[in-house]
């Protein structure tokens, strides 16, 4: 690891302007960050910690919606969503203890990492990602692997879930990252079924719309039968070919019905 | 009654006070005053040539004490190699130069080119960065076939083709074997991969090398499972260091699997660098690159042919085997493939003809060698795999064919067609118990409940034989090793009775500490928290050869115990003085000596201080004090042999294979510590089935290590293994060493791999699968049932 200085603000705004300096680079939970530090291959020359600011902590509800703060860790949000069951039992199996105690859902959003469980979250959800300059539409925040709408220095100051009716997660696990090769996540909202899908493709998390459709006109796992995910710019490496994710899809997005 | 103390008792591990305490005393955690750090600078290409190397704006920047490249090792010895394979045509194998810094080429990724010494460890790694290496990639030779070739590139331009050896064994039963196969009722083939590892161990290698220019005395401070061969290899064969100025200490060791036998060109630099900067030197390894830099383990391309008659009875067997020996020769790789190898081919069984064919291939990856069973793991694989699908080929049950080709009991000893003698066993005994233990009678109704889940059940046997104990010198010697394989033991008994024990044995996991004066206690009828261990310095202990192939009970306990026996006898002599009584009347029991028939006794405690303070002593006969050393050189291997079973769940949808159950009876002789020996067997079951299901060495074309972290190298969790069902009940003690044991350590490792394959295979049989290759990963799995 190259030497940075580290700053702790205690506010939002100080983070904003700590934020300022040419390359400061924010730090959630750092488990991305800190390992990427260690291989040297990322040196900024100051590190913004936001675990310390008290007002992007911790879950409440407004408006019928789940708002968790930027720099909540997934342990919080495994004991306190308990009003989104299917987003509490995702963040109950992201990583590992040490990684759920540290890693927040700022920091996996930001960092948008194409195998990760909390984009397919936000994006079946239709979250809402609030940050210290603007509202962006998860359908709008994911831009590819490793790829948001975010801009220098922005940072996730909140994220709001709308609630679906029913929504269940199924995530098929690489046996050695654990991250998702394949998660699946349904959720049935009052306006439409969405089905988001990470660890497949090479663009990142994405909607699986035919599924959709296919649910919309019938929600029920047989629905999804008749229709394949297509192997076409899916991932393959030496975990999986793209035949096998796309085959995953189709699997992963049955059982998430049958289990919502 | 369990025994509480002594031979047969579940000692509790006493080493494990320190380690769970953060008080174990390891490698990385020794620091000498005026201590330097040194990074390697390691090849980012798998095959290039270094046409230059500037280090000169490096050797500027802050803390750098000096830069070090292979020209600065020109005249000193290269790496050596331990065992020379002498091929089909009587021809020794091809044997390369392994320089300790790369000279002329890189070879593999991870090979070091430059070496730079400074104050801090962050201070020699930003300068290792700065140094500019003139590079020219070459074509990496990756694929064995491929390297065979003709006209493939040489990973060593000196050598006539990237084949190291063409080994035939046994070369005079070649023409019988294939007249056998060619007439047989039925033959049965299978090709298979034996997939790449990389050991793991908690502990990465760390090296420290200190050098007193007062005394012209070196000290290498080591990760090593074998002290003395690094001092032999390193002294004689590289730096040209005379015994008695190099000290090997190898302290703490958090797990070795076998990786950490082998002399390490890292050893040699810090050695060599500490005289040469004047100051220690010391290298402790990342995790990143332990997966570059230690020697790798398997990684065999094989076919096999199995020739029976109409009643299933063996009549041949023969074997073509690829082994990649990676880019230079570790210290024992080229008797892993060999005779760790090919001699085990015979199994449980009584096949009458094999031959076994070995070509080993240098290739642009990371030195490949002995692995937790070494050859061992990757003969039981193909017979027990190929054995599993002529059942299937044959009609006939996978454990009826087994037993149909039982070696059976009266039949000990037992000399195979592949050199060894087997001393004795009982595999229907194994067999029985292990149906028993895995409910084998139950299993059509589990598997029916799993259908109703839509669940694919699978059971699948295993039986195994290892050769342990290694070695008996002489025999290894005329197979090319250039080393003995006796043990030694100094039992020195202290004046107020109390005993320290010095092994060549060396612990790095195994439990020494508890079980070695488990031993001697029984033997003198003292407690055991009176005897303790010592082990892996060679200024404190006789030269031995370390711990590696299950031998340290085997052979290093033999030592103790021949060590033991040497005190006793002059304890009596000395007890019989203080007696008045004659020497072959005394009786040792529970800690005293006797006069039998009399209540004539003297302590132990007392013989011992009569012996440091001889006032009333025989000094015309024996001399002064209780300290006696043996060298112990075994007359066999040993033979632990067992049967293991696994059960499975695939799932149909995923591939996914869930292990419902694993069952294991081992048959190791007698038995020290039966809680430390289930230690080892899960231990060994942990590692196999992370083979079989998870672990995979995967490089691409370019020789770039796919799988060179965490976070693509699988190793097996906790809730990735099931509860096992152990039992080690079925004991047919070793003939030939004083304890009757046969050792432990790697029987897991080598029994499961195939137990669980064979399980997934009989799980998707119906649905035409006969073979999968490892790791069975999802995909793999869910290819060969949509295949």
């Amino acid at each position: 690891m190259y030497n940075f200085d580290l700053v702790r603000p205690s506010t939002v705004a100080d983070a904003v302007a700590a934020l300022g300096d040419e390359d400061a680079q924010a730090l959630g939970g750092g488990q991305t960050m800190i390992p990427t530090l260690k291989q040297r291959l990322a040196s900024p020359s100051k590190l913004v910690c936001l675990s310390g600011i008290a007002e992007m902590t911790g879950v409440r509800s407004e408006g019928g919606q789940l708002c968790i703060g930027g720099a909540t860790t997934h342990a919080t949000v495994a004991a306190e969503a308990g009003s989104y069951p299917a987003l509490a039992e995702m963040a109950s199996h992201i990583g590992d203890p040490a990684v759920r105690n540290r890693g927040t859902i700022g920091g996996s959003l930001a960092n948008n990492d194409p195998s990760a469980c909390y984009p397919c979250g936000a994006l079946a959800s239709s979250a809402t990602i609030v940050t210290v300059k603007r509202e962006i539409a998860a359908d709008d925040y994911f831009q590819g692997m490793f790829t948001t709408a975010l801009e220098e220095g922005e940072i996730i100051r909140e994220v709001k879930f709308p609630i679906p009716e029913r929504a269940n997660y199924q995530k098929f696990v690489q046996p050695a990252s654990r991250f998702a090769l394949v998660g699946v996540m349904v959720a049935k909202h009052a306006d439409g079924v969405r089905v988001a899908v990470t660890g497949a493709s090479e663009n990142g998390v994405f909607r699986w719309k035919a599924a959709e459709a296919a649910l919309n006109a019938d929600y029920q796992a047989a629905s999804v039968d008749i229709i394949d995910a297509s192997a076409d710019g899916m991932i393959g490496d030496i975990h999986g070919t793209p035949e096998y994710r796309a085959h995953l899809i189709k699997v992963l997005t049955k059982r998430a019905v049958a289990a919502s | 009654m369990p025994k509480d103390s002594g031979i047969g008792a579940s000692s509790k591990r006493r080493e494990d006070v320190r380690f769970l305490t953060g008080k174990g005393n390891y490698t990385d955690d020794i620091n000498v005053h005026g201590q330097t750090y040194v990074h390697f600078l390691r090849s980012d290409v798998a095959h290039g040539r270094i046409n230059g190397i500037d280090s000169s704006a490096a050797a500027a920047m802050p803390g750098v004490v000096r830069i070090f490249t292979g020209a600065d090792f020109e005249g000193v010895g290269g790496i050596p190699c331990g065992w020379q394979v002498t091929d089909r045509h009587g021809e020794p194998m091809q044997e390369p130069a392994h320089p300790v810094l790369a000279q002329g080429k890189a070879r593999h990724v991870g090979d070091p080119i430059a070496a730079v010494v400074a104050e801090t460890a962050e201070q020699a790694r930003d300068a290792a960065a700065a140094i500019e290496v003139d590079m020219e990639e070459l074509p990496a030779v990756i694929d064995m076939a491929a390297a065979l070739a003709d006209g493939s590139p040489k990973v060593h331009d000196d050598l006539t083709s990237n084949l190291c050896y063409d080994w035939g064994f046994v070369e005079e039963n070649k023409e019988a074997v294939d007249e056998a196969i060619k007439g047989a009722h039925h033959v049965t083939t299978l090709e298979l991969v034996n997939n790449r590892l990389i050991a793991n161990p908690m502990e990465p290698r760390v090296a420290l090398g200190d050098y007193n220019a007062g005394t012209d005395e070196h000290t290498l401070y080591t990760t090593s499972q074998n002290p003395h061969v690094i001092r032999l290899l390193m002294g004689a064969f590289v730096l040209g260091i005379p015994e008695h100025k190099l000290r090997v200490v190898a302290p703490d060791v958090g797990g070795g699997f076998g990786t950490k036998i082998f002399h390490y060109a890292e050893e040699a630099f810090c050695t060599f660098a500490a005289k040469a900067v004047g100051r220690p030197v010391k290298w402790t390894s990342s995790r990143s690159e332990a997966f570059m830099s230690d020697a790798h383990g398997r990684d065999h391309v094989t076919k096999i042919e199995l020739a029976m008659d109409e009643n299933g009875k063996f009549l041949a067997i023969r074997t073509d085997t690829m082994a990649n020996m990676g880019a230079y020769l570790s210290t024992f790789a080229p008797s892993v493939p060999t005779w760790l190898h090919g001699t085990l081919m015979a199994g449980n069984y009584t096949t009458p003809l094999i031959y076994v064919n070995v070509k080993a291939v240098f290739t642009n990856t990371v030195p490949v060698d002995a692995y937790r069973g070494a050859g061992r793991p990757e003969a039981t694989f193909q017979l027990e795999r190929v054995v599993d699908k002529a059942a299937r080929e044959m009609g006939i049950d996978p454990v009826e064919l087994r037993r149909r080709n039982f070696i059976k009991p009266d039949q000990y000893p037992y000399a195979t067609p592949v050199a060894v003698e087997y001393d004795t066993g009982n595999y229907d005994a194994t067999m029985d118990k292990l149906l028993e233990i895995s409910d084998h009678a139950g299993f059509a109704g589990r598997k029916a409940e799993s259908a109703a889940r839509g669940r694919l059940r699978g059971f699948g046997v295993c039986s195994y034989i290892e050769a342990c104990g290694i070695a008996p010198s002489n025999l290894v010697g005329q197979l090319g090793a250039r080393a003995g394989l006796y043990e030694s033991a100094t039992v020195r008994v202290n004046a107020t009775g109390s005993i320290s024990v010095m092994t060549g044995s060396h612990s790095h996991g195994q439990g020494h500490e508890t079980t070695f004066p488990q031993v001697v206690a029984e033997m003198l009828g003292i407690d055991e928290a009176q005897i303790d261990i010592v082990h892996g310095d060679t200024s404190k202990v006789p030269m031995g050869m370390g711990t590696y192939g299950s031998r340290s009970l085997a052979v290093g306990g033999s030592a103790m115990v021949r060590a033991t026996e040497k005190i006793i006898n002059k304890a009596k002599k000395i007890a019989s003085h203080l007696l008045e009584a004659s020497e072959g009347d005394i009786e040792l029991a529970n800690g005293a000596f006797s006069v039998a028939g009399t209540d004539k006794s003297v302590a132990w405690g007392d013989v011992c201080l009569a012996a440091y303070v001889p006032h009333n002593y025989p000094l015309e006969d024996i001399e002064p004090g209780l300290e006696e050393t043996a060298f112990y050189d075994p007359s066999n291997f040993t033979y632990p042999a067992g049967a293991y079973a696994c059960e499975v769940e695939v799932d149909p949808d995923t591939g996914k294979v869930e292990i419902m159950s694993f069952a294991a009876a081992d048959d190791f002789g007698n038995v020290i510590n039966p809680m430390i020996v289930e230690g080892q067997v899960h231990g060994g079951l942990a590692q196999g089935i992370g083979q079989a299901l998870l672990e995979a060495a995967v490089y691409d074309e370019n020789g770039q290590l796919l799988s060179g972290s965490y976070m693509d190298y699988a190793m097996p969790r906790a809730d990735d293994l099931p509860f096992y069902a152990v039992d080690h009940s079925c004991q047919t003690p070793c003939t030939h060493n004083p304890l009757g044991v046969k050792g432990c350590g790697e029987a897991g490792a080598i029994g499961s791999p195939p137990a669980v394959v064979n399980a997934v295979v009989d799980a998707l049989a119906d649905r035409g699968v006969t073979h999968i290759d490892m790791p069975l990963t999802p995909s793999r799995v869910w290819a060969a049932m949509n295949g």
